[in-house]
């Protein structure tokens, strides 16, 4: 007996030292797994970070030398009158296209919810836009809202109208811009919002068609608080891309459109000022500010949230 | 009742096909022009199917651009990115979701504060290294940052932490070290994860823009998306070469997602039921 508890003891003694020695490996195995990525990332993204925060505080010259300015790249951005129109486009741009975007891929989601044939091709053919590159899609946008040769204008002087300058009216060309861009979106934030309708469980349709509800008042008091979830998560995603426009803009607005004050997005505005003109410091400020506004946003909607999303 | 469903049905497919009508047209738009003559492109009234299929287009803008140098970065860029971004992040994936190892929280939240902040903020920096290192219009500056992915790690680790403990207690006690394990057990269990990573990053490394058109600005050295902007600034009224340019563009993504469709829309799917 006596020996038996000995022994079990210098038994659980050698697997607890097993065990430490296991662990110590582990680390080692674990530190080297993890290595490539937290480097990369630290190199490649959390130091520039915090260098761009610096920048933002400096004028940046060329050979990359840093003169310390204070707040004055902030102070000059809150005077400069393009920065004011570039936020004004953004938000406009945000404004419209998320929820549009948002009703037209919650109305195709549920046309795609009902028992009808054909529904994956129906999918893979709204999912299309989404897979392809904004830059080649933008040039053919272009062409087709050409205001001497494109087919919109053809169509329209075809039917007795009059052509219209779809890209080079400033009234009109950002709002041009929205709808390739909720063109390339809508079919990619369908399928999220397919996937969480066919999420939902169909007890509650059924216990709703026996107290005679119709098919309206289920999409509207079952469908669509139950979807609430996803519909935040949509729209959060939306705005943040939304914020952060830029290839469809810089191929369909040259420098010499006449609808370029009128289209500028914040993002182009950074890229002029840090790729075209050189100044990064000033480009990092806006930079700074984008992040600013992105997080007050999404800050502002996680508190909203709970006045409207359900969670079960 | 039988033919008021059907009827309804039948609003329901004519609701969609114009929604189809509307995806699909510029696709289709962008081929046929490309087959076109210039003064066939730009004859007003237009026609719509070319008068007869020319391959003009595309000979020209194969000798107007060094297009298929730009073909080959891209497509070198996306391999070079895609491999080696899932690979790094399946390995700290599964470091993270099944190993214990001193400051392992720590690190994973900062590596995940890189998610919450735009990508612009850390464009000028990044630009700064590459031209310190002098790769600046060079193949690797395409793809350097892009490496390294926040977000594919995070992604990676919930497939891992979703596969049961079970498989990796018993290859353990069978000696197998961890590096055996996630190569032979843990990596081939999440290859749905694996796949939708995969397929993430080569359209994302693709279809980049911004980043290419700043490194690299000399025509040898572009990539597809900036190439095409060079292409329409100086080919203004040449339609059906820009056109051409356009197909040739996204042809690749589009034959990847008619053979992948249920992946890249799963994929997508489960994104928001995690949201």
């Amino acid at each position: 007996m006596g020996d038996d508890m000995a022994e079990s003891k210098v038994r659980t003694g050698t697997v607890k030292k097993k065990a430490s020695k296991r662990a110590k490996k582990d680390w080692v195995a674990a530190y080297i797994f993890i290595a490539p990525v937290t480097l990369g990332l630290l190199v490649f993204y959390i130091w520039p970070f915090i260098q761009n925060v610096w920048f933002s505080f400096n004028e940046v010259n060329k050979f990359n030398m840093t003169s310390f300015v204070g707040m004055q790249n902030y102070t000059e951005m809150v005077q400069d009158k393009e920065m004011w129109t570039t936020f004004g486009n953004t938000l406009k741009y945000v404004i419209c296209t998320v929820p549009v975007g948002l009703f037209l891929s919650i109305c195709i989601a549920a046309l795609l919810n009902s028992k009808i044939k054909g529904t994956s091709v129906y999918r893979t053919l709204y999912f299309l836009p989404s897979v392809t590159m904004a830059a080649a899609v933008a040039m053919v946008w272009k062409w087709i809202y050409n205001e001497k040769m494109g087919i919109l204008n053809s169509v329209i002087r075809g039917m007795g109208g009059k052509g219209v300058g779809w890209l080079t009216d400033p009234k009109i060309a950002l709002y041009m811009i929205m709808i390739v861009g909720l063109w390339m979106t809508v079919g990619y934030n369908m399928i999220i919002l397919l996937a969480g309708m066919q999420g939902i469980s169909k007890s509650y349709y059924e216990a709703a068609a026996i107290d005679g509800a119709g098919s309206m008042q289920q999409f509207f008091k079952i469908t669509i608080p139950m979807l609430t979830p996803t519909i935040f998560f949509v729209m959060i995603t939306s705005i943040i891309s939304g914020f952060q426009v830029f290839d469809v803009v810089y191929m369909m607005i040259g420098k010499t459109n006449p609808a370029y004050t009128s289209t500028q997005t914040v993002v182009m505005l950074f890229y002029r000022q840090a790729f075209d003109y050189g100044h990064k410091g000033y480009a990092a400020a806006i930079s700074i500010l984008i992040f600013a506004v992105i997080m007050l946003v999404t800050v502002v909607q996680l508190w909203g949230q709970k006045k409207w999303v359900n969670y079960d | 009742m039988k033919s008021k469903s059907n009827t309804k049905k039948l609003f329901i497919h004519l609701a969609l096909l114009l929604g189809v009508g509307i995806t699909v047209f510029p696709f289709l738009w962008m081929v046929l022009t490309s087959f076109k003559t210039v003064g066939e492109a730009m004859q007003i009234p237009p026609t719509f199917f070319p008068k007869k299929f020319l391959t003009d287009a595309y000979t020209q803008i194969i000798s107007a651009l060094p297009f298929a140098r730009v073909y080959l970065n891209t497509i070198i860029s996306t391999v070079v990115t895609t491999v080696i971004q899932v690979l790094f992040c399946s390995m700290a994936a599964y470091a993270f979701a099944r190993i214990e190892f001193p400051f392992k929280n720590a690190i994973f939240v900062l590596l995940l504060s890189v998610l919450m902040v735009p990508g612009q903020i850390f464009l000028i920096p990044q630009y700064q290294i590459i031209q310190k290192l002098g790769l600046l219009d060079t193949i690797p500056a395409l793809f350097l940052p892009n490496l390294f992915s926040a977000f594919g790690t995070f992604l990676l680790r919930q497939f891992f932490m979703s596969l049961p403990k079970e498989l990796e207690e018993a290859a353990l006690l069978d000696g197998c070290n961890r590096y055996q394990i996630f190569w032979r057990i843990m990596l081939p269990l999440t290859k749905p994860g694996i796949v939708s990573l995969v397929i993430f990053t080569a359209k994302f490394a693709w279809n980049d823009f911004m980043w290419p058109l700043i490194v690299n600005t000399s025509p040898k050295m572009m990539t597809l998306g900036p190439a095409l902007s060079t292409l329409q600034g100086q080919y203004t009224t040449k339609y059906p070469m820009q056109m051409a340019g356009a197909v040739m563009a996204v042809i690749p993504i589009i034959v990847l997602f008619f053979i992948f469709q249920k992946q890249f829309i799963e994929g997508v799917a489960q994104s928001g039921i995690k949201g």
